[in-house]
């Protein structure tokens, strides 16, 4: 039988998980040596089609070709040993092991460890050269940046002899610019006849670099395009199954006096590492305040302490009245009570409570209201009446308050999340990642709600690794890395590639934007 | 019924069920293990446990003390704390009863005395709790290590004081002088006496009636305080705890304290209650016990009610078949604690993907 | 020779006789804690394989048989474990505690079924158990000050299972520093994503953990009983389970630093026991529940972190559940 260059070739590949039909008779055809980019919103499916081919979970139907070889995995040993490597959204690392031994993992080739480090040692250096991937291979992966974090995940895929290299989101964690050199070491692979398959929910990169996109939505695949001949609105018209405004209309920003206004900032995290220094900025009434960066750069430890959850051990954050220092710490308890809310960044664990009911959900951090309570007694059908409140008002669906909190969409939980914060009328809103992980419907939802607190005249800030939520809401935007604000912008002077220079700090010193000009 | 309901059902009530069924049926097998024959053995055991007046007198008593350490265990689980310490807590809270009674002025009411010596039980009780928990919240020692290790040194407190310190003047045997009349909590069989019924001979006491108000209070706290909010948030989220405004570290200390002071309880049954002074090894197997009943019961009190009725009946009719049958020593009711744990604890979720397949599949 | 000198020594030869067990029984644990499993378990195990060793060892009438069913019912405990903690994704601490209660249970019952007694095995005599071994050149090495003694009272005259409890640790590191296995190990433990998908079973790595813990829990009971002593009494592992776990997290799994905590126990334990029946000033004669209580509280002084904090592997008590 002649050899087809067809890589891979899954045929109504089906998986479900409990009800969620999560892919649904996929068929999809990857030719070799090209660059195939999967697209769709979140929950389309993407990640799970990828798990399947990647042998870490087993489709309940279908058929999957690996060079034209019959293919069924139980685990991602199949998979490896067929040529299929992975480079997941979050890393598949032990973090206290060394390069060397992360990278070995599980292809050891013997029993004592010492040969089969130098043996690795030799063959990684070869691949790292040849592919630009260079890295340190003795220190602790936990020790180096994302960036070269991502280089070991993809040399652990080539050490184990991936002939497909599949990376899934591999940008969300990526400045601009580093994402450039990310695809520059695509293009080297694929000269090198490596098959890649790159999971995205970003247009722009599909266009820049895909040779082929297949789009997903809903958990079926609906379209195949070659890149040249198609462009983003068609491609994001299929993802979503309706035309897109991809871009939010709204007013100019009235904004008033500064409602939080932070000095000179320094702040540890719960493990002891400081992750903010020097850090000022002011919040305004009626405007909305972004503050962009790469993921792991301080944002989300200052979120913390805005929110009342970590200390400050250096400066002071005015606020409404009240002023916090390292000698005067202020609860997320406190906080609330003078008006300040606080939508975290990771709703599943900090958010919300998934065994709780809907009203318990919808209670926490506000359980001591003198409304619900009257002396001891913890007043339930109050607690329910202000669920259903919160519900109607920020259109949760199913309106039952009853309902477990994880049995929600992610949208309709993050609704509900908004709903407890906003609905209190509070001064001051922190809010961290609104829009990770939701559908479109939702996503365009909670992005109206922000403006309209905005225009109601509150202060906000909002912390978001996605930059272009970031630059289609805010009205002033602050840029962090490692810890510190390198950039302050306009949002309608704001450009990309400006942005990315701040996030990863690599704009000559004369461009920075100091205090002084805040 | 919509699949959320089923899935409560089953999560609820026939899992437990199930769980509860198979660890009856291990238990028949070490049965035969031993050479007894399982059918006789249930036979004996029930007709112990509630075939004549004095044996459900004997059941009763028994599960009064299975539901103050089943309370405590559950309060402490719905924090996400695990307490083992429950034999030790028992221990000392039965020494704060009983010293209550040793040294208040006997010409006191009663009802002044009885109150004060629940108050003895729970303050002592708590105190045994409060420093595993605080090594737990501020040092992070872990709590199952320390609260062992408290049972021990209670058990080596007790002997010392028993022995040395509180052992009545003249007397051989390691235990303390007679509490007063004014300390001793009634006999049901002496109230219903009093009311001209006649019932059997048995330590069922008023403590039964203590323990129910208990339950009462640990139902009304757990939710349908702002408190008992605080402590099963921080049970399931640590993180949304402290978004919360909870102070996890406070939940963990205030939680053990009110899980040591139930356990603390016991000796309001057993020694106001029955024994009438302070002796050795009165907690024997209670605290663990309260583990296998919270978690029969999956920590709510109505459950735990139910649990604990469920081992005072195993233990009132192991000790009768103990007493019955050459083979059977009462250690048999520690196999069975045992078994329930590991069946209801352990492999809780063993039936529950086939009970999900055929009970609330999804359809498709 | 010096009476203070002789003293420290034979303390010395007690505490290397009383730490055995917990040798034994925190190996074991290191093994499971390593790999994410948290094994509360250990006391029961070492309980059961105490009685089961005194009881094959009267029966058959050899040490060598009671050391090996010992082995073998630990074994089965171990794996009741596992079942319960990796297969159906139970509560770890609470399975443990199950045993240890279903094997407190179990030996009164099977002492009463067996033997007929309360909670005690026949009285094994001779060569029924480990006996201690003289090493060779112990008249002749004799002669020489201080290292005679030494030599005669310290390092010979210990019964076979001491020295393997010793040569144990050093086994230990190696296997968990040096091979395949040890890597893949500690990965599981830290991050058993990382493992899972690196082609390996998570679940086969956790109950091979399980598996040698119980082989080394069963060497540990069967020391007790027909080692150390004589037969099988009730409760007589009296928390030394719990004790080596107290050991484990103090020595930060790491083998030796583990076997110094261990042998810091058995020390002090065994100081303990030398100042029954001493009167100390202004305290007069120390009770005998307070030297029983040494071990208890020490454990939670250690534990109290006098120590720094100790960080268990990343992944321990959680069961593995495969969702990105």
């Amino acid at each position: 039988m002649a050899k087809s260059n067809i890589a891979i070739e899954l045929t109504d590949v089906d998986k479900h998980f409990g009800a969620v039909h999560a892919n649904d008779k996929v068929s999809l055809s990857v030719k070799s040596g090209t660059i195939h980019g999967i697209v769709g919103e979140n929950g389309a499916g993407k990640s799970t089609l990828m798990s399947i081919l990647y042998g870490f979970y087993q489709s309940d139907s279908g058929q999957i070709k690996v060079f034209d070889k019959e293919f069924r995995a139980t685990s991602s040993k199949q998979s490896i040993e067929a040529g299929i490597g992975m480079v997941h959204q979050h890393f598949m690392f032990v973090d206290n092991f060394t390069v060397l031994e992360n990278v070995i993992l599980g292809s050891e080739g013997g029993a004592l460890i010492s040969e089969s480090l130098s043996k690795a040692r030799i063959e990684l250096t070869r691949l790292a050269k040849e592919y630009g991937l260079e890295v340190e291979l003795d220190v602790p992966v936990e020790s180096l940046s994302v960036g070269m974090q991502q280089r070991v995940e993809i040399l652990k895929g080539l050490y184990k002899g991936a002939k497909v290299l599949i990376l899934d989101e591999p940008t969300g964690v990526l400045t601009p610019q580093e994402s450039d050199e990310l695809f520059r070491i695509f293009e080297a692979l694929k000269k090198q006849g490596v098959t890649i398959i790159l999971i995205t929910h970003k247009l722009r990169e599909i266009m820049s670099i895909t040779d082929y996109v297949s789009v997903m939505r809903a958990g079926k695949m609906v379209a195949h395009r070659q890149t040249s001949e198609t462009n983003p609105e068609e491609l994001a018209e299929l993802m979503i199954g309706r035309k897109v405004l991809l871009n939010i209309v709204r007013t100019e920003a009235k904004s008033g006096d500064p409602l939080l206004i932070a000095h000179n900032l320094e702040i540890y995290n719960e493990q002891g590492i400081k992750r903010v220094s020097e850090v000022s900025f002011e919040a305004r009434s009626g405007e909305i305040l972004g503050i962009a960066g790469v993921t792991g750069n301080g944002q989300g430890t200052l979120l913390k302490a805005l929110a009342g959850i970590l200390p400050l051990s250096k400066g002071s954050i005015e606020i409404l009245g009240e002023t916090i220092s390292p000698k005067r710490h202020l609860n997320p308890q406190e906080l609330r009570n003078l008006g300040v809310a606080h939508v975290p960044e990771d709703r599943q664990k900090m958010g919300m409570i998934a065994d709780f009911s809907a009203s318990e959900t919808a209670l926490l951090g506000y359980q001591n209201d003198k409304e619900i309570n009257q002396g001891v007694w913890l007043k339930r059908s109050s607690v329910k009446a202000n669920c259903e409140s919160i519900m109607e008002a920020f259109d949760v669906r199913p309106t039952n308050p009853d309902l477990k909190s994880s049995n929600f969409s992610g949208g309709n939980q993050q609704k509900l999340i908004l709903a407890r914060e906003f609905e209190r009328d509070p001064e001051v809103l922190i809010i961290g990642q609104p829009t990770r992980g939701i559908d479109i419907g939702a996503i365009e939802f909670i992005r109206k709600r922000i403006i309209d607190m905005r225009d109601a005249g509150k202060a906000i800030i909002l912390i978001s690794v996605e930059l272009e939520e970031i630059m289609s809401i805010s009205d002033r935007i602050i840029v962090m890395c490692d810890g510190e604000i390198t950039g302050t912008v306009d949002a309608s002077d704001a450009d990309e590639a400006t942005l990315g220079m701040m996030m990863a700090n690599a704009l000559p010193s004369d461009k920075k934007i100091t205090e002084a000009q805040l | 019924m919509t699949r959320d309901r089923r899935l409560s059902w089953i999560n609820g009530l026939l899992l437990p069920l199930f769980n509860v069924l198979t660890a009856f049926l291990a238990m028949a097998i070490v049965f035969i293990l031993i050479n007894v024959n399982p059918i006789e053995a249930t036979k004996v055991l029930i007709y112990g446990a509630f075939g004549y007046e004095e044996g459900i007198g004997y059941t009763l008593y028994y599960t009064t003390n299975f539901i103050f350490t089943g309370l405590a265990v559950a309060v402490a689980f719905h924090a996400g704390l695990f307490n083992i310490g429950g034999e030790g807590q028992a221990y000392i809270g039965g020494l704060g009863t009983a010293l209550v009674a040793l040294y208040i002025d006997p010409t006191l009411s009663a009802w002044l005395i009885i109150p004060l010596g629940i108050f003895g039980g729970l303050l002592f009780g708590a105190m045994w709790a409060i420093i595993p928990a605080y090594l737990q919240a501020y040092r992070g020692s872990h709590i199952v290590i320390t609260t062992i290790m408290f049972n021990f040194l209670a058990s080596a407190l007790m002997v010392y004081l028993l022995v040395h310190v509180l052992r009545e003047m003249g007397q051989m045997s390691p235990q303390s002088k007679d509490f007063p009349d004014s300390a001793w909590i009634p006999f049901v069989h002496e109230v219903f006496a009093g009311m001209g019924i006649k019932i059997a001979q048995s330590p069922l006491n008023l403590s039964i009636f203590i323990a129910l108000i208990f339950s009462a209070l640990v139902w009304f706290f757990l939710w349908h305080t702002r408190w008992g909010f605080a402590i099963r948030a921080t049970g399931k989220s640590n993180d949304a705890a402290v978004y919360s405004g909870i102070n996890p570290k406070k939940i963990i200390v205030v939680t053990m304290c009110i899980s040591g002071a139930l356990a603390g309880l016991v000796g309001i049954n057993e020694l106001m209650g029955v024994q009438h002074r302070l002796l050795l090894d009165f907690n024997y197997g209670y605290g663990f016990g309260g583990i296998a009943v919270a978690l029969m019961g999956r920590n709510h009190p109505i459950g735990i009610i139910i649990a604990a009725l469920l081992f005072g009946i195993l233990y009132q009719g192991g000790m009768d078949l103990a007493f019955e049958m050459q083979n059977v020593s009462r250690h048999i009711i520690v196999v069975m604690q045992g078994l329930v744990i590991l069946f209801c604890g352990g492999l809780e979720y063993l039936y529950r993907p086939l009970l999900i397949r055929f009970l609330a599949p999804i359809e498709t | 020779m010096n009476d203070l000198l002789l003293n420290l020594i034979l303390t010395l030869d007690a505490a290397f006789r009383v730490c055995v067990p917990l040798i034994f029984a925190s190996m074991a644990g290191l093994f499971a804690e390593r790999s994410g499993v948290v094994d509360i378990g250990l006391e029961g195990k070492l309980l059961m394989s105490a009685f089961i060793a005194a009881s094959a060892a009267s029966v058959f009438g050899s040490p060598w048989i009671g050391l090996l069913f010992a082995i073998f019912a630990s074994c089965i405990f171990a794996m009741i474990h596992g079942l319960a903690s990796i297969t159906f994704k139970g509560n770890q601490i609470v399975s443990g505690v199950a045993i240890n209660i279903l094997a407190s249970g179990l030996t009164m019952i099977l002492t009463l079924a067996w033997f007929n007694s309360g909670g005690i095995t026949p009285n094994l005599q001779g060569n029924e158990r480990f006996l201690s071994i003289t090493l060779p050149g112990v008249d002749i090495i004799d002669y020489i000050p201080i290292l005679g003694v030494i030599y005669r009272e310290l390092i010979s005259g210990h019964n076979v299972l001491v020295y393997l409890a010793f040569a144990t640790v050093p086994l230990v590191w190696w296997v968990v520093y040096r091979t395949r296995f040890g890597l893949r190990l500690r990965a599981v433990g830290e991050n058993p994503k990382a493992v899972d998908t690196a082609g390996l079973s998570v679940e086969g790595l956790r109950f091979k953990a399980l598996l040698i813990g119980g082989i080394l829990c069963g060497i540990g009971g069967a020391y007790i009983a027909i080692a150390h002593n004589a037969q099988f009494t009730k409760e007589m592992t009296a928390g030394q389970g719990f004790i080596a776990l107290a050991a484990l997290i103090f020595g930060k799994w790491h083998p030796y630093r583990v076997l110094a905590a261990c042998f810091l126990f058995g020390f002090l334990d065994a100081l303990a026991v030398r100042l029954q029946g001493v009167v100390l000033p202004a305290i007069g004669e120390v009770p005998v529940q307070f030297i029983e209580a040494i071990p208890y509280l020490l454990t939670v002084i250690l534990l109290a972190g006098f120590i720094g904090k100790a960080i268990p592997p990343k992944a321990s008590a959680q069961p593995y559940i495969k969702e990105l």
